[in-house]
């Protein structure tokens, strides 16, 4: 058995990393905070490739799966010999998957930092907090209990809070940071529910138990019905809530676009990769659940995922803040992936969807993050988020253009680029599955290619715009995680998922289904190139069109309204309703009571201070008496 | 009769406004305590003489406290130059 126990060191040495820069890193030069940072991600990047080596290939696979295990695992909490709370690091399939995309990503992010954050205030901060953010994805990655989860669940939400508000001067990025909070947490509210009745019902915690298909939790754990669904299923709904408001599903999407308040290379990391995918993974991990014993739940995850996808992609289309088209297009690939999780049954080809959505994580991550790092060197040139200050970019940043340019192609799923791979195995999931499904998919990844190319082509084509000062290509450290996650996207493709993840560890075959295959090459380039002709060069033809859909492009401009529906609801309803008679209860009776208690208390006092007179008669006379009275009643009551 | 000893000295110390006279009205408490253990003695128990043993007590313990009340009095003559109760009355609200 090869030993695993220093994987428990890969979520530590960051946050190592998060106590020497957050307590003495003012104290350090700024030069070396950075490379303090980035060192310590580079180890466990390097790490964590050696775990996924030693995991898939050296390890022995019995019965040809692969196996869990339990790199690590102390009792952190206990209350009495069953109901104890775990630490430890759990290695399978997809959390060392998660551990790849995690440490490169970040380490891509950091040492673009160095770079994008120079001569900034507050730099040692950044990266204080970005390896905060590393340790605690990590610790949720490799949780080998549901609470040790949500522990980190949490840990993550603070940590993009702090790098989402980083610029705390600024009122609209604190705004933003506590409305992601905010609303993560409400969600959150709902997965501690669902934590809560799934471990009364199956009474463990331990993912390793309640996810064994032939173990308790799932052949004998459905409880009572309520409401027509069992226990399991509402705890699963429950769970998912959770999912929902990290990973920006509609209805708690609200959080992810106004999160582009955060320095460039925060979005790369968390809203782009990492964080939003901790939502997929929950679902990923809980999946023999969700597949035996809940599978109402899962119908809920296809859908919510069906419907944030097309949501996600129309809005895209409108927007003019190239970050927000990049957070919009970061909702709905992970609804392609949540769909993907939906229509996925379990064990072998059945488990299709299952390997595709992880699949596509992986490749989203590399692609979606290349493309958050190439807008953050594009707003460096040019000083400004809009797509309408930019154009032409393509004879000052060549090597941003390229970089560009390919994670567009793989976005759009052009072979033989990763994201034409991993999109084709979600369509395919989706086509044996619910061919309406399957169509609204393969629709969204249409407009997909539309809305990536509009922002293609307005940045780095269209107007030839002058500049103020000459957009300059970005330093050596901005460019070379570009080239590097370039590499990533274009050759990732080739992994075989097939055999190294799937629903249940057993390898299986796929081929490339032609009647999927061709029709979402075919939408991608139609999507291209109705980009091409609308953004290539200036044309009223965008104007026309938006005139012409005008009604579904007001409201999708304005992100149909949601952000105003719940600006209402909380305002309107739920403050003036709620809130404020609660609020003035508490002030006006329950503090009433304590100063009126403290008031009585002084008038009293004031009153009968007199008895204090300072004549010795007096005081002696009420002793006597006092005294005698209680012969008296002593005598009496002897009786 | 020890009773009626008792409530005397009670109404002289209320009453009376020399300390010095407040004085005498707490022996006179006391010699009546006394003058009742001992009645008691001779009547429940002949034979033992507890009551007297404590009698003894009570003599030397208000032999000492008078002296140390004649040691406060003077304290008090030097401080407020009077011997008046209704006088010494600073500790108040």
């Amino acid at each position: 058995m090869i030993n695993f126990a220093y994987t428990v060191w890969i979520p530590l040495i960051p946050f190592l990393m998060f106590i020497i820069l957050g307590l003495g890193g003012h104290k350090l030069k700024p030069k070396l905070s950075g490379l303090l940072g980035t060192t310590g991600l580079g180890i466990i990047t390097i790490l964590s490739y050696i775990t996924a080596y030693k995991y898939f290939f050296a390890t022995p696979k019995i019965d040809e799966t692969f196996r869990t295990l339990l790199a690590f695992n102390t009792t952190w909490l206990r209350f009495t010999d069953e109901l104890h709370i775990d630490m430890g690091v759990l290695l399978d399939p997809i959390s060392v998957m998660m551990l790849i995309v995690v440490t490169t990503v970040s380490f891509m992010v950091h040492i673009y930092s160095i770079g994008y954050m120079h001569g900034q205030k507050g730099y040692e901060r950044f990266f204080a907090f970005l390896s905060l953010f590393t340790f605690s994805m990590l610790g949720l990655v490799v949780a080998t209990n549901i609470f040790q989860m949500y522990i980190f669940w949490e840990l993550v939400g603070i940590s993009s809070f702090l790098l989402i508000g980083f610029y705390y001067t600024k009122p609209s990025a604190v705004a933003a940071s506590k409305k992601a909070f905010i609303v993560t947490r409400f969600a959150d509210m709902g997965f501690l529910i669902g934590i809560l009745i799934l471990s009364f019902n199956t009474k463990t915690f331990d993912f390793i138990s309640l996810t064994d298909p032939n173990g308790l939790a799932i052949t004998k754990g459905s409880g009572v019905a309520f409401m027509g669904l069992s226990v399991m299923t509402w705890s699963m709904i429950f769970v998912f809530m959770g999912g929902v408001g990290k990973s920006a599903m509609f209805p708690f999407h609200i959080w992810l676009p106004d999160a582009m308040e955060g320095p460039t290379p925060v979005s790369a990391l968390i809203h782009a990769a990492t964080m939003v995918v901790a939502g997929v993974y929950l679902v990923a991990r809980m999946f023999p659940i969700y597949a035996f014993s809940t599978p109402a739940a899962l119908e809920i995850v296809t859908y919510v995922g069906a419907f944030s996808s097309l949501f996600a992609a129309i809005i895209a289309c409108t927007q003019t803040d190239i970050k927000r088209v990049l957070a919009y297009s970061t909702m709905s690939q992970i609804g392609y992936m949540m769909l993907a999780l939906g229509v996925s049954g379990y064990g072998g080809h059945e488990g299709l969807g299952f390997m595709a959505s992880m699949f596509h994580l992986f490749t989203h991550a590399l692609f979606k993050s290349l493309l958050f790092l190439g807008a953050g060197a594009i707003i460096h040139a040019v000083h400004s988020n809009y797509m309408t200050d930019m154009g032409g970019l393509r004879k000052y940043l060549p090597i941003t253009h390229i970089t560009f340019l390919v994670a567009c192609l793989t976005i759009a799923g052009i072979p033989p680029f990763s994201g034409f791979f991993s999109k084709d195995e979600i369509l395919a999931a989706a086509f044996h599955h619910n061919k309406l499904l399957f169509a609204v998919e393969w629709a969204v990844a249409g407009l997909t290619a539309f809305y990536m190319f509009r922002l293609y082509f307005s940045i780095f084509w269209g107007k030839d715009t002058q500049y103020h000062h000459t957009p300059k290509e970005a330093p050596y450290t901005m460019t070379i995680p570009l080239i590097i996650l370039a590499t990533g996207s274009l050759f990732s493709g080739f992994i075989p998922f097939n055999e190294l993840i799937t629903s249940n560890g057993k390898p299986f075959e796929t081929e490339i289904e032609w009647i999927v295959a061709i029709p979402s090459v075919i939408i991608g380039i139609f999507g291209i190139a109705v980009a091409w002709v609308m953004y290539r060069k200036t044309t009223d033809l965008p104007a026309r069109a938006a005139s012409f859909f005008n009604f579904l492009y007001k409201w999708a401009y304005n992100k149909f309204y949601i952000d105003e529906l719940y600006i209402f609801i909380t305002k309107k309803i739920i403050f003036r309703y709620i809130a404020s008679p609660v609020a003035w209860f508490d002030r006006h009776i329950i503090d009433g009571t304590m100063n009126s208690i403290a008031t009585v208390t002084q008038v009293v006092s004031f009153r009968i201070r007199k008895f204090q007179s300072g004549q010795l008669q007096k005081y002696a006379f009420v002793f006597i008496s006092g005294a005698l009275l209680l012969v008296i009643l002593l005598i009496y009551l002897w009786r | 009769m020890s009773t009626l000893m008792f409530f005397i000295g009670v109404y002289g110390f209320l009453t009376r406004r020399n300390l010095i006279t407040i004085l005498m009205s707490v022996e006179l408490i006391l010699n009546s305590v006394n003058i009742n253990f001992l009645a008691f003695n001779r009547y429940l128990f002949p034979h033992k003489l507890d009551g007297m043993f404590f009698s003894l007590f009570i003599i030397a313990v208000a032999a000492a406290e008078a002296a140390v009340a004649i040691a406060i009095i003077i304290n008090i003559y030097r401080r407020f130059s009077t011997i008046n109760v209704e006088d010494v009355n600073e500790m108040k609200y």
